[in-house]
């Protein structure tokens, strides 16, 4: 099922080099997509034969609560597998927002919430304009078969995507069913008043609500209309709901430990499946008996080409039929490259070789100049619930669209990408299945695909029964797809008065987001070319800006130490940009920064780091102490400062900035995927060690909240920089340049 | 080979007739219906699958459902009374410690049980008793702060 295409693994190129004297930042409205691509995805080669699903015994289905806007999507939008990365416009007013008899307001979306906040935001949004409570707003969130296409939850593009899109539908809501009450009332549109939606006209103090205008038949063809973009939004100065502090809607079902999770999701009858998986990372089955498995009560066993998997009535029932199956299983493994020879390796196979520094003559001539390779490693995401998936076939006819041949719920990023990739391995229309999407335990760029829904899919179509699989946490951690490894060669050369003259900067394997130096050198270029990783990667919070901005402002730091320079003032004299400027300027001051460097104490140092990616900008600072005895760096204060443009929800940016800096820690300190005889040596929380309580640092964030640029997302940009500032405090605590993440200190 | 375990759950007499050798993880979510207590790890690492056995914060997901036969299991489900939240859940709430909130349910069972033995704990013991739990989005700050004004609130005569 893991097909070995090394080949796959490549990208980069031209598209990533920066010629010298551009800004060498992209515009963030039309940032390529790259570190959402998989770029190897997990291949299912099913030997199907169509009518077999016909019969099935099954049951019905959750039906939503909104009937009317299900299937509303425009098909053949958005791209490839049907699905769409990016999505497209909601195909009507009312697949967008729906009112119910009953008086609920629900704004229907195909992003999803796995932690981030998106559900509050879009209530925000509709609540904003609209004009009425948060509370009255419900969201229904990524079901295929109710919502539009929104695109995949990824590369922060909630906020300055769908929340326009929302806020452009709800106005031009408003505007209609004004317009149109102000006719039922025969009095002017603004003559009218609006609160708690309701639209009343104060001088004979009659009112209508939205939902009983908006189900005049006169309103049908409006509403079938796609939603304007040109509507007048609510201005930032006007926002009453947008812009406050709102809490999130499912938190309280959360604390109860009532809201449903896509691993609560239970259906009648349901089995619990598990897949066998081959002890190395690489190998093909070369046979197995089912038999050991099939004998045991209720236990359904599966081969299908590569693809053997169990479903049996309770986890521990499959647990113990995929072990007795596995027992029988032998396998031909490939090699694959060890840890201590991955770098090399990376280097070796990059595509058409590593690039050379185009400025190798200014560097000869330069008063000063510099080189050095980082490296980051292999890292998961590790979400605390495990990809899961629920399927379920229907049995019989369909009775409605919204009882498709096939159901999963499952947690996903990519809705209906994850749809488009069920209909390609069972051969169905993509109207034929429905993906769900609970709330779920968190991704962090973990859960763009959907292999863990082919694989129940499957099992639930043997098993003529709908089956639940969840991922181990072995399997979370050598099946899931990685953050790619990085090897990244620096090189630049300062002129007589110290300031940068040229800057060279190559990734090789992990991409090339935030690759483009943010600082002003008149001839700079960066490169990013891919390689034959060894190890299945694909997208993680910020990608590849960590790596590139690891290298990046680790090695402004030797640089400033090549000049004589403080961090600060050498970023600050290279440095036009204002609003990076700002945030550096601003998390220094809060930081205490010219101080706390010169007063600096035994076995405790300072760093700062600053860069920028998606729209939004950041800088860190941070303190670390040495232990000296056991050779660790304790983080113990980071400052950050953020600018993402106006703040749509001050806690919740609080929240994900804070998140960030901790999940942050991780890769910076511990977090390594080791490999080792053609296998993943570490996969457990015992040995792969990421962020606990006692690693926690004092944080202070501070939000910059500028109110006259675009709205940027979030979630991803304030885990840049946390790494390089703390190697920068390392360098100065101890006068040690770590340039590998995970960062450790050498035995002494 | 089954085998009939009786336990009460949430002051309730339980009985379940299974494998004595499934987790009791597996029985409260799969033959009980109570889903607060998560899967994370299996391994006794991240303190999703909190319970506590007759008191004591219980990694669920690695006790044989065997051990517990005649013992009490308290689960989130009998935390609040009703729709009344308990102080501790409406401290998460009010300090959103939480993102995902996959983890929390097994925090806050974690966090009644420190409570419980030591009402008035220091942010240096919250952070010690909380560190046998793991959170992924990086709430643990609020978590702790959370504790912290729960327990003031238990003190202030709110429970």
């Amino acid at each position: 099922m893991m097909k070995a295409k090394a080949s796959i693994n490549r990208r980069g190129g031209e598209g990533e080099t920066r010629r010298g004297g551009e800004a060498g930042l992209r515009n963030p409205a039309i940032a390529e997509i790259d570190y959402d691509e998989l770029l190897e995805p997990m291949r299912f080669s099913f030997a199907l034969d169509r009518r077999s699903f016909v019969q099935m015994l099954g049951a019905g289905v959750l039906v939503t609560a909104v009937g009317v806007p299900a299937l509303a999507q425009r098909r053949g939008r958005g791209g490839r597998g049907g699905g769409g990365f990016r999505g497209g416009p909601a195909a009507t007013l009312a697949a967008r927002i729906h009112f119910g008899d009953d008086g609920t307001i629900t704004v229907l979306s195909g992003k999803v919430d796995g932690g981030q906040g998106s559900r509050g935001e879009l209530a925000q949004a509709t609540a904003e304009e609209l004009r009425v409570p948060f509370d009255n707003i419900q969201v229904l969130l990524a079901d295929t078969g109710a919502v539009p296409n929104d695109g995949s939850s990824a590369g922060s593009r909630t906020t300055p995507s769908t929340v326009p899109a929302v806020r452009q539908a709800a106005a031009a809501m408003r505007q209609l069913l004004v317009d149109h009450a102000a006719k039922l009332l025969d009095v002017e549109p603004n003559a009218l008043e609006l609160s708690d939606g309701k639209i009343r006209y104060a001088p004979t103090n009659r009112s209508l609500t939205y939902a009983e205008v908006a189900k005049n038949e006169a309103l049908a063809e409006k509403l079938a209309q796609q939603p304007p973009s040109d509507v007048e939004l609510t201005p930032i100065e006007k926002w009453q709901i947008l812009g406050t502090e709102q809490k999130a809607p499912a938190g309280r079902d959360k604390v109860l430990g009532r809201h449903q999770y896509p691993s609560d999701i239970k259906r009648p009858g349901m089995l619990y499946g598990r897949v066998l998986r081959s002890p190395k990372y690489r190998a093909k089955l070369a046979s197995v008996d089912l038999a050991p498995a099939k004998e045991m009560e209720g236990v359904v066993a599966v081969e299908d080409g590569d693809f053997v998997g169990v479903a049996a009535p309770s986890s521990f029932a499959a647990e113990q039929a995929i072990e007795a199956v596995a027992k029988t299983a032998k396998w031909e493994a490939e090699e694959l490259p060890s840890s201590e020879e991955l770098y090399d390796y990376l280097r070796e196979h990059a595509d058409g070789g590593v690039p050379e520094n185009p400025f190798a003559d200014e560097v000869a001539k330069a008063a000063k100049s510099l080189r050095a390779t980082y490296t980051t490693a292999y890292v998961q995401h590790a979400p605390l619930e495990p990809r899961t998936a629920v399927a379920e076939w229907r049995a019989g006819p369909s009775s409605s669209p919204a009882v498709p041949q096939l159901t999963v719920w499952t947690a996903t990023q990519n809705p209906f990408g994850v749809r488009g990739e069920l209909a390609s391995a069972f051969r169905l229309d993509e109207d034929e299945v429905r993906v769900i999407v609970p709330d779920f335990g968190s991704a962090y760029g973990g859960k763009h695909t959907g292999e863990t829904a082919v694989e129940a899919a499957r099992l639930a179509q043997a098993a003529k029964k709908p089956v639940m699989l969840r991922w181990t946490r072995e399997e979370e951690f050598t099946r899931a797809y990685f953050r790619p490894a990085a090897v990244i060669d620096v090189e630049a050369s300062l002129d007589s008065n110290g300031r940068l003259a040229t800057w060279w900067h190559v990734n090789i394997n992990s991409g090339g987001s935030s690759i483009g130096s943010p600082y002003d050198v008149a001839n700079k270029q960066s490169r990013s070319v891919g390689s034959r990783g060894p190890l299945r990667h694909g997208s993680y919070r910020a990608l590849a800006s960590t790596a590139n901005s690891f290298a990046r402002e680790s090695f402004m730091d030797e640089l400033a130490a090549a000049a004589g320079a403080d961090p600060l003032e050498f970023r600050l004299a290279n440095l036009k940009d204002r609003r990076l400027r700002a945030v550096l300027e601003e998390a220094a001051k809060r930081f205490q920064w010219h101080q706390r460097v010169k007063n600096k104490e035994p076995n405790r140092g300072v760093g700062l780091a600053c860069s920028l990616d998606k729209g939004s900008y950041v800088a860190c600072c941070a303190e670390v102490e040495i232990d000296r005895v056991k050779n660790e760096i304790h983080v113990k204060h980071v400052c950050e400062a953020f600018d993402c443009g106006p703040v749509m929800n001050p806690d919740n940016l609080r929240n994900q900035v804070e998140g960030a800096i901790i999940m942050g820690l991780g890769p910076a300190l511990r977090e390594e995927m080791q490999l080792a005889d053609g296998a993943i040596k570490n996969a457990s929380f015992v040995r792969y060690r990421v962020p606990h309580f006692k690693d926690v640092p004092t944080i202070d964030v501070h939000a910059m909240n500028r109110q006259d640029v675009e709205a940027a997302g979030a979630g991803e940009t304030p885990i840049i920089v946390i790494a390089p500032a703390i190697g920068n405090a390392v360098f100065h605590a101890t006068g040690v340049r770590l340039r590998s993440m995970p960062m450790k200190l050498a035995k002494a | 080979m089954q085998r009939t375990i009786t336990f009460t759950v949430n002051g309730e007499p339980r009985s379940v007739t299974t494998d004595p050798a499934r987790p009791l993880l597996d029985v409260l979510r799969e033959d009980l219906g109570l889903i607060g207590a998560k899967f994370g790890c299996g391994e006794r690492q991240c303190g999703a699958c909190t319970v506590l056995v007759n008191g004591r914060p219980t990694f669920s997901c690695s006790t044989r459902v065997a051990t517990v036969n005649n013992r009490t299991v308290e689960t989130i489900e009998g935390l609040s009374d009703g729709e009344i939240l308990h102080p501790l859940q409406e401290a998460f709430l009010a300090e959103s410690a939480f993102q995902c909130g996959y983890c929390t349910t097994g925090m806050i069972m974690n966090a009644l049980a420190l409570l419980r033995e030591k009402p008035k704990p220091t942010p240096d013991e919250i952070r010690s008793a909380m560190d046998r739990n793991m959170c992924r989005c990086g709430t643990h700050l609020r978590i702790m702060r959370a504790v912290e004004s729960a327990a003031a609130g238990v003190e202030g005569g709110q429970q």
